[in-house]
């Protein structure tokens, strides 16, 4: 069936020359004047980057603001977790960047499947989130003059990465959640923790608050407001085994989908080729070793499949060292998605190393011999010390053992220029958008977004939209529309609990995630597809009948919260599914293996899918209606990558 | 390297922070190559079968930097690993025929919510109450305006380093916070962009943190169940910054 376009995927770019087209339009919005802020009540789901900055941004302007996070403390959100750093066009270096240096690398980086009017915003604040984290006391990385210090990144000529040490997401995201607290001393920011967004409520099609449940006590609530923001962060965890934190979950989006919301380009999946191998059948996650790894380690395999010899007793003759051998001039340094195909490739044909077989070798014996020890030491000392730790090798020695895992989700809820929904009043903002990267996420631009979004775009665009509800009062939560919401999920809950089967979440979560993982992972072909569409709702119907969640509902349960999110990653695998099945071309992340060159590398076709697929919901057991918002290029050149 | 050990798990149980907590003995097989919080999926998968209710413990990231797992192994905060977290540490540590105690973090600032878990919210109102630069988004400088010698720009981090688990209240015989208060007071104390609130901030933090946990004594305790392995200096600046705070602060501020 053909595709329609229809006036739901208005993306309300505005007109004009793209360079000045964010300044000349922060001119054209409305604004609401700073008494009449406090008249208003936003919601804000999350405190990682996106959702701690902009509670925190919102609440410095003048708003009430209630920020939600299912977390312990704000300080727990994933965002914690990013190790390498976060671009901005500063040109500190000299070396030639610019703002539209920035703009052109994200897009096509992203291989030309994002919204040139988003990128180039990101790329004009880009410079400000360094001022703003600076400010707070966010410890940068500096050189011996006291200035801050760069360094280049994949995908980019220029040094334009900001980091702090190996851990800038925890400082970054440290900086936010100051911020964040600072309001709620100031009482501007009510702070909701341990709460859990289960469901986003909406009348007469604009979204007016949410249901959260308490995770101790088990209350069922709802909260009111004139606008929800969700910064509720990606679905990589649908994989079961992914980089991201166990508690990493779609449910906010997707729910927020339900209700009307759409959801843009579901297949766009970032996995990182450098990961540490699962050791077990119950290994839990996946613990990924920096990229920069890959300037000094050499990636190989052993030329025989089967091999039994350990990596020391392999002569160099027999040992492939495929990605050198496939891309002379980018050799061990070909972007993420190359690489973590091509590993694939190879453990598929049989030459996989360690104990399961589900590994590549990432060798550092040359770079050791050619720059001593103890230069390679202080280079990645600590990365070397975590996965001694893990593995129980150390790669001063043994090679490391790596194998891609699922990293970051380029897709999510389908937003406008203003971060909007197409559900007035619902924003979504970091991670859980669709926006900016395209298919395919440039390494340290997820914490410039997060960031952008919630300090510096989010605070203005969301005047524009209130400035209309001036003197509106927010909908009550003993309206209909609130009861009903609250009794479905009390329904929700004690069916879970009284399914009575006989097998564990994680049993489930477990398996739906290995077939996510065959089929809608690094490559992705038409039979596969169709077999897992017919797979996923099979076993979905057996996870609603054997589940088992022991407990009470009024309780700290974590087997209840697993339960409603795994039933979530069910529904969104289905609609991975058939967004990569549709999209008949590779681009970034999604490769369709019909659809490559003769040399193996992914071929997009813009004629024909030059455009953001996002998917309306119609009901459970009914198939999703596809809209398209078609994308132009005016301002980069649309070009095919090359790496040979 | 991949071999299986049989270990005894002795495990704390508690419905409820008002309900009577008690050991729970399980046997457990597992192969050296799983981490210390696999084991214990493991075994709530177990518990799962056998229509008990699983284990309640908390973690998230798995990878040592969110702060959100801990527990008491054995008696140590985070288990017999040095520099690491509940999370990183790895059945290998443990020998065949090993009995493993496992309890919650003991302090009576963090109460146990149930089973393994406890409340450290009062962490966060330690920082609400000055751990921050007053800094709205969009008024910041430009961030080359004010160099930071390198020296300093690096020990500040040291300090930031710190994930905010609550090992060092766990470990301390006073269940004292004072590692983790001194390590967000020593961050921006040694920073510039620190320095307008530097006093304000000392005084509030550390009043804040005295209402909710015990006194420092230097045991170090705190230092060696760290998985940060923040350093005890900052105990000893905090102590200093705060004394002078006690002067800086009053109605005096015009002759600092």
């Amino acid at each position: 069936m053909e595709p329609t376009p229809t006036p739901l995927l208005d993306p309300k770019v505005p007109n004009g020359p793209i360079a000045d087209m964010w300044e000349n339009h922060k001119f054209s919005m409305n604004l609401v004047n700073p008494s009449n802020k406090r008249k208003f009540e936003v919601i804000v789901v999350g405190t990682g980057l996106a959702g701690a900055s902009a509670a925190a941004t919102l609440g410095e302007l003048g708003y009430r603001v209630k920020s939600f996070t299912f977390h312990d403390s704000p300080r727990r959100a994933h965002s914690i977790a990013a190790q390498g750093g976060i671009n901005g066009a500063k040109n500190y270096p000299n070396d030639g960047d610019s703002v539209h240096r920035l703009f052109y690398d994200t897009v096509k980086g992203g291989d030309y499947r994002s919204r040139e009017a988003n990128v180039h915003r990101l790329a004009e604040v880009s410079v400000n989130i360094i001022d703003q984290a600076t400010a707070q006391g966010v410890p940068f990385a500096r050189d011996y003059g006291g200035l801050l210090d760069n360094r280049s990144f994949g995908g980019a000529q220029v040094s334009r990465t900001f980091y702090a040490r190996g851990q800038t997401g925890q400082q970054l995201l440290l900086g936010a959640y100051s911020a964040l607290m600072r309001q709620v001393a100031a009482g501007s920011v009510e702070l909701h923790n341990r709460s859990e967004l289960l469901d986003v409520v909406v009348k007469d099609g604009r979204a007016c608050g949410i249901v959260t449940r308490d995770l101790l006590s088990g209350e069922i609530t709802p909260h009111s407001a004139h606008a929800v923001v969700l910064a509720t962060g990606g679905y990589g965890n649908v994989y079961f085994l992914s980089t991201n934190a166990m508690m990493c979950n779609v449910t906010a989006a997707w729910r927020a989908h339900r209700r009307g919301a759409l959801f843009a380009n579901p297949c766009y999946t970032q996995i990182h080729p450098t990961c540490i191998p699962a050791s077990d059948d119950f290994q839990s996650k996946l613990t990924l070793m920096s990229e920069s790894l890959r300037n000094d380690g050499r990636i190989w395999v052993p030329s025989a499949s089967d091999e039994g010899r350990l990596p020391g007793d392999i002569p160099e003759a027999e040992r492939d060292y495929y990605l050198e051998r496939k891309y002379p001039a980018f050799g061990n340094l070909v972007p993420r998605d190359v690489a973590s195909r091509n590993a694939k490739t190879v453990v598929d044909a049989g030459h996989g190393v360690g104990p399961l077989l589900n590994g590549v070798y990432l060798d550092f014996a040359a770079a050791i011999e050619r720059d001593g020890h103890d230069a390679i030491a202080a280079r990645y000392g600590n990365l070397f010390d975590m996965y001694q730790r893990i593995t129980g090798e150390t790669p001063y020695s043994t090679p490391m053992r790596i194998y891609p895992a699922s990293h970051y989700t380029m897709g999510g809820l389908w937003v406008d220029y203003h971060l909007m929904t197409n559900v007035p009043g619902l924003y979504a903002i970091g991670e859980a958008n669709f926006s900016d990267h395209g298919a395919n996420r440039l390494g340290a631009s997820a914490l410039m977004q997060g960031l952008a979004d919630g300090y510096f775009v989010l605070p203005y665009t969301i005047g524009d939209d209130l400035a209309d509800l001036l003197g509106d009062p927010v909908v009550p939560t003993n309206d209909p529309v609130f009861t009903s919401a609250v009794a479905g999920i009390e329904d929700e809950t004690g069916r879970w609990l009284s399914t009575d089967g006989t097998r564990s979440v994680d049993h489930f979560h477990r398996e739906l995630g290995r077939m996510v993982w065959d089929n809608i992972g690094m490559a992705r072909n038409e039979r596969g597809l169709r077999q897992v569409l017919s797979d996923i709702p099979a076993l979905r119907e057996e996870f609603c009948r054997d589940v088992r969640v022991l407990g009470s509902a009024n309780t700290l349960n974590q087997s209840l919260e697993k339960v409603g999110r795994v039933a979530d990653f069910f529904d969104l695998a289905e609609l991975m599914a058939r967004d990569a099945l549709e999209r008949e071309e590779s681009c970034g992340g999604h490769f369709r293996e019909e659809h490559q060159t003769t040399e193996g590398e992914a071929r997009r076709d813009d004629e024909n899918f030059s455009h953001v697929a996002a998917w309306e919901w119609n009901g459970p057991d009914i198939a999703q209606t596809r809209h398209i918002e078609e994308l132009t290029f005016d301002n980069v050149a649309l070009s095919q990558r090359s790496y040979k | 390297m991949n071999d299986t050990i049989s270990v005894t798990i002795k495990v704390w149980r508690q419905e409820n922070p008002d309900a009577p907590g008690r050991f729970e003995t399980h046997p457990q097989e597992i192969t050296t190559d799983a981490s210390f919080l696999e084991m214990l999926d493991l075994l709530n998968e177990q518990l799962n079968d056998r229509g008990e209710e699983p284990i309640v413990f908390e973690s998230d990231c798995r990878e040592g930097i969110c702060g959100t797992c801990g527990l008491m192994i054995n008696g140590r905060a985070h288990g017999p690993q040095k520099a690491t977290a509940t999370c990183q540490l790895h059945m290998r540590e443990f020998e065949d025929g090993d009995e493993i105690v496992i309890e919650p973090f003991r302090a009576a600032g963090f109460p146990v919510i149930r089973d393994l878990a406890v409340d450290r919210s009062p962490l966060d109102h330690i920082i609400e109450s000055g751990g921050f630069i007053s800094v709205g988004s969009g008024a910041a400088p430009d961030a080359n305006l004010t160099p930071v010698a390198r020296e300093a720009a690096e020990k500040a981090f040291d300090a930031a380093a710190c994930i905010g688990c609550g090992a060092c209240v766990a470990a301390c015989p006073n269940s004292a916070a004072q590692l983790f208060t001194s390590a967000k007071v020593g961050h921006m104390a040694l920073l510039p962009q620190g320095q307008p609130e530097r006093w304000s901030r000392t005084e509030a933090m550390v009043e804040v943190m005295e209402s909710y946990f015990g006194s420092c004594t230097n045991h170090g305790e705190c230092h060696e169940a760290c998985p940060k392995e923040i350093s005890l200096d900052f105990i000893a600046y905090l102590n200093r910054d705060y004394v002078k705070a006690k002067v800086k602060n009053r109605a005096l501020s015009g002759q600092r």
